[in-house]
């Protein structure tokens, strides 16, 4: 409604063709519609084709995402809810306020199959401990890290979602023995932070030998700031995955429109720009269509990612083992 | 005194209904969100271990920088020297900063990394390590010791010059002057900015968690992000936010009792004179405490700014959008704060127990403004467009953030006026308007001043409410400092942590300033 508004004043600017676009709200994080993330040239791309008024709206990182669209129930304004991931899906099918999105997605380049009735992944990328170049034995598992005198940071899972994402990491990989693992890396933890950002500054800075992060980390240094001194360490169990998705509301009143904005989701105007922008691996773009520098990343042998109704299951287990063995 | 028995005025009466709707701004949003949870609530051993440590880190921050604070503003408040000014102003930027632009400055100087540790490895010592407990006080201390000061310099400057010259002509020695000014003075101003500081402390999250090193520094505040970002339970959010006005109420119930009535007279608004018992020892401590609290305090604003100048230059325009966006939105959030303290300040100088009123003006700083914020946007909601809203709805949460400390500096002030032009006036028969602007609010301009820009300086540096109403073009500039080292562009977010700094500064100085232009005849 008020978009409408928005839209008929601005018409006035923008020439009477304008006003009659119906208008696509897309809800995302706040670090995707940033002027140096891959919002502006996607608004860009997909009004190209679609007639329409595409507008995103930011609203802190995956989890504050989907607070908001709960808060809001059935009166959101938003049509497509954009950048939540696997460890979220399960909650946010069970509010019953996302619709099927009806799609068959064709050329889906994740490690792993995908087949979600409501949720398609738009990017995705391997969580991984990254580090500056000079540094000595690089650990190669978890173990090996914990009986390493190696610092890290470490971000908290109950305010982000890479915190999160390590807590699977952990619990996938080693089940039962995770609370060992979070006991032998307690002293090597220099800080848990409330989000990525804060944990990269800290390394940035200096205060840790290594942050959690992804193995498109170094990516960012390599082809923004041309320094190759940067590289995730890959670990032998296996690196946890996070897949980036998005769903239409339930109560959209632009159901074809925000059907036809997933569908062009897993386009190339959608997906060639995710790569130098949200430095993740686009969903649907294969490998040699990816920018000069991605050659060069880790690639982990063995992709772990729990389905979001096993993330859902163990997280609180896994979140209780966590507290326990840092609270010590 | 002023006569109680005199009818209120307008004015009188509109600082009633202020006081009323700053309530309901506040209690408003708290039941809101409790109508949206699920009952019963239970707090389990995890929430008791949050409030254990939110009590045990906010009463040690408090401690610690009321009493550092002491001979700092002792030593301002007795010596004059060039730059004076500037130094106290720019010793009250790490309150005014955003977090992670305080702790980063904090770990340059104190971290792993930091020039301290350097300097330690250099000579071949060991490393101290800032993180736990003592990083969170720490940094803590750092972030509140200017608001200490200046809460009690504010004291310290209230004392009537021409007492003083009264206490040379008795030949009043050091400690004589301690007993009979110092003493309660201190007893008048230390428990409401010890409140204060303990308040802000326990709706501390961001510090505590990066600086506490982990789940063991848990404040009540991360467990109510926790709970409404996370797992979306209203029901614990509210069952948590109550905690917090629990916590606050019982504070406050402590404070407000050991504050003492001040009958420290008045006077003609004379400039300071030195006092008696000023000998060199005394030069030479009052001159330690304000190095020290300089280097403490600058060190870090220096880190932050000489990393984040190189960048200034090539920021994206965004940013500097946002800076306009931030700037005028700071000025905004002032004028309103103003707006609702002044009359408010007045009715309740004009009470029998003014703590009532100015202790539910400190619920604003407990309440979590996350439930504030919530709490706004469930109400807003079925009206209108929340995200239509953000910049005002953020102006006012600011305004109402910044209150209690607005009422902090005026009600005293309020009281005082009251106290010694009052009788004047009503003998002059002045009433209304020309008493205020006669009688009252030249002496009101100073702390009105400091607490515009207290005011205008918070909601600079504000990044709790606009990020859960926020939406593409209405982001502010700490907003935008987060998005880019979210878009790992530490540079520029650098960059734009010192243009943060330096204009949260330069809105402080100019009101701070402002309100002493009229009140010092120097």
């Amino acid at each position: 409604m008020k978009h409408t508004i928005i839209a008929a004043g601005l018409s006035v600017f923008a020439g009477a063709a304008f006003a009659q676009a119906p208008v696509l709200t897309v809800y995302t994080y706040d670090s995707f519609v940033s002027e140096w993330g891959p919002g502006p040239a996607i608004e860009e791309a997909f009004e190209a084709t679609c007639g329409c008024d595409l507008q995103f709206v930011g609203a802190g990182d995956g989890a504050a995402l989907l607070a908001r669209v709960r808060l809001e129930g059935e009166r959101s304004e938003a049509d497509v809810v954009l950048g939540l991931d696997t460890n979220l899906t399960a909650a946010a099918r069970d509010t019953g306020l996302f619709a099927p999105h009806g799609l068959t997605p064709e050329g889906l380049t994740l490690p792993v199959a995908w087949d979600d009735a409501e949720f398609l992944p738009f990017d995705w990328g391997y969580f991984a401990f990254v580090h500056r170049a000079g540094l000595e034995d690089v650990p190669n598992s978890f173990a090996a890290l914990a009986a390493s005198d190696i610092s890290i940071v470490i971000q908290d899972p109950r305010s982000s979602t890479p915190g999160l994402g390590l807590l699977m990491w952990v619990a996938a990989a080693h089940g039962e023995g995770a609370a060992a693992i979070w006991e032998g890396l307690a002293d090597n933890i220099v800080t848990v932070t409330p989000g990525w950002s804060e944990a990269y500054g800290l390394f940035l800075e200096g205060e840790a030998d290594m942050v959690l992060s992804y193995t498109t980390s170094p990516a960012y240094h390599l082809i923004a700031e041309e320094d190759a001194g940067f590289a995730a360490a890959g670990f032998d169990e296996g690196h946890y995955m996070q897949v980036e998705v998005a769903g239409m509301l339930a109560g959209t009143d632009q159901p074809e429109l925000a059907r036809d904005f997933l569908r062009f989701m897993l386009d190339e105007g959608f997906q060639s720009v995710i790569p130098t922008t949200n430095w993740m691996y686009p969903a649907a773009l294969p490998a040699e269509a990816l920018p000069e520098g991605f050659e060069t990343l880790l690639t982990p042998a063995r992709p772990i990612l729990l389905s979001p109704e096993e993330a859902a299951a163990v997280r609180d287990e896994a979140l209780a083992t966590w507290q326990a063995a840092l609270s010590r | 005194m002023a006569s109680r028995a005199q009818p209120l005025s307008g004015l009188h009466k509109t600082g009633a209904v202020f006081a009323a709707l700053v309530t309901l701004a506040v209690l408003g949003p708290l039941a809101a969100v409790m109508a949206r949870a699920d009952w019963p609530l239970a707090l389990g051993p995890a929430d008791l271990a949050a409030i254990r440590f939110t009590l045990v880190q906010a009463a040690l921050s408090a401690l610690l920088s009321v009493v550092l604070a002491i001979p700092v503003a002792r030593a301002l408040a007795r010596r004059d020297f060039a730059g004076r000014r500037m130094l106290v102003t720019l010793m009250g930027a790490p309150f005014l900063l955003p977090v992670i632009v305080a702790v980063l400055g904090l770990l340059a100087v104190f971290g792993r990394a930091g020039w301290i540790n350097a300097a330690l490895m250099g000579i071949g010592l060991g490393r101290i390590d800032v993180y736990g407990l003592q990083g969170v006080v720490l940094a803590h201390v750092f972030l509140n010791l200017p608001l200490a000061v200046r809460l009690i310099l504010q004291g310290w400057q209230d004392i009537p010059s021409e007492r003083v010259r009264l206490a040379i002509a008795l030949g009043f020695s050091g400690a004589d002057m301690h007993r009979h000014f110092e003493r309660p003075l201190l007893r008048a101003v230390l428990p409401g900015a010890g409140l204060l500081i303990f308040l802000i402390c326990t709706t501390s999250f961001a510090v505590a968690l990066i600086l506490g090193g982990g789940p063991r520094a848990t404040t009540v505040e991360l467990a109510i992000y926790q709970a409404f970002r996370f797992d979306f339970d209203l029901g614990r959010a509210a069952a948590l936010g109550l905690v917090q006005v629990a916590i606050c109420l019982g504070a406050g119930a402590l404070a407000f009792g050991a504050i003492r009535g001040r009958e420290l007279g008045t006077g003609l608004d004379r400039p300071p004179l030195a006092w008696p018992g000023d000998g060199q020892g005394a030069r030479a401590r009052d001159a330690l405490a304000i190095t020290l609290a300089a280097l403490f305090l600058l060190l870090p604003l220096l880190a932050v700014a000489l990393k984040g100048l190189p960048a200034l230059a090539g920021m994206p325009l965004s940013v500097w959008q946002a800076a306009l966006r931030s700037v005028v939105l700071a000025l905004a959030s002032a004028g309103l704060a103003v707006a609702l303290a002044l009359p408010i300040a007045l009715f309740v100088a004009r009470l029998r127990r003014p703590g009532m009123v100015e202790g539910l003006a400190f619920l604003t700083i407990a309440v979590s403004s996350l439930v504030i914020g919530t709490g706004m946007f469930v109400l807003i909601r079925p009206w209108g467009d929340p995200v239509a809203l953000a910049l005002p709805v953020t102006g006012l949460v600011n305004a109402l953030v910044a209150l209690p400390f607005l009422l902090r500096a005026l009600v005293p002030a309020a009281l005082a006026a009251e106290g010694g032009q009052g009788r004047l006036a009503e003998a002059l028969g002045m009433s209304g308007m020309a008493r205020l602007r006669h009688a009252i609010l030249p002496r009101l301009a100073r702390p009105l001043g400091f607490g515009a820009g207290l005011a205008a300086a918070f909601s600079m540096g504000d990044l709790g409410v606009i990020t859960l109403f926020s939406s593409p073009g209405q982001g502010t500039l700490p907003l935008e400092m987060y998005r880019l080292m979210g878009a790992y562009r530490t540079d520029d977010a650098q960059g734009a942590a010192v243009l943060l700094m330096a204009l949260t500064l330069a809105l402080f100085w100019l009101f701070d300033r402002g309100g002493r232009l009229d009140a010092i005849a120097r």
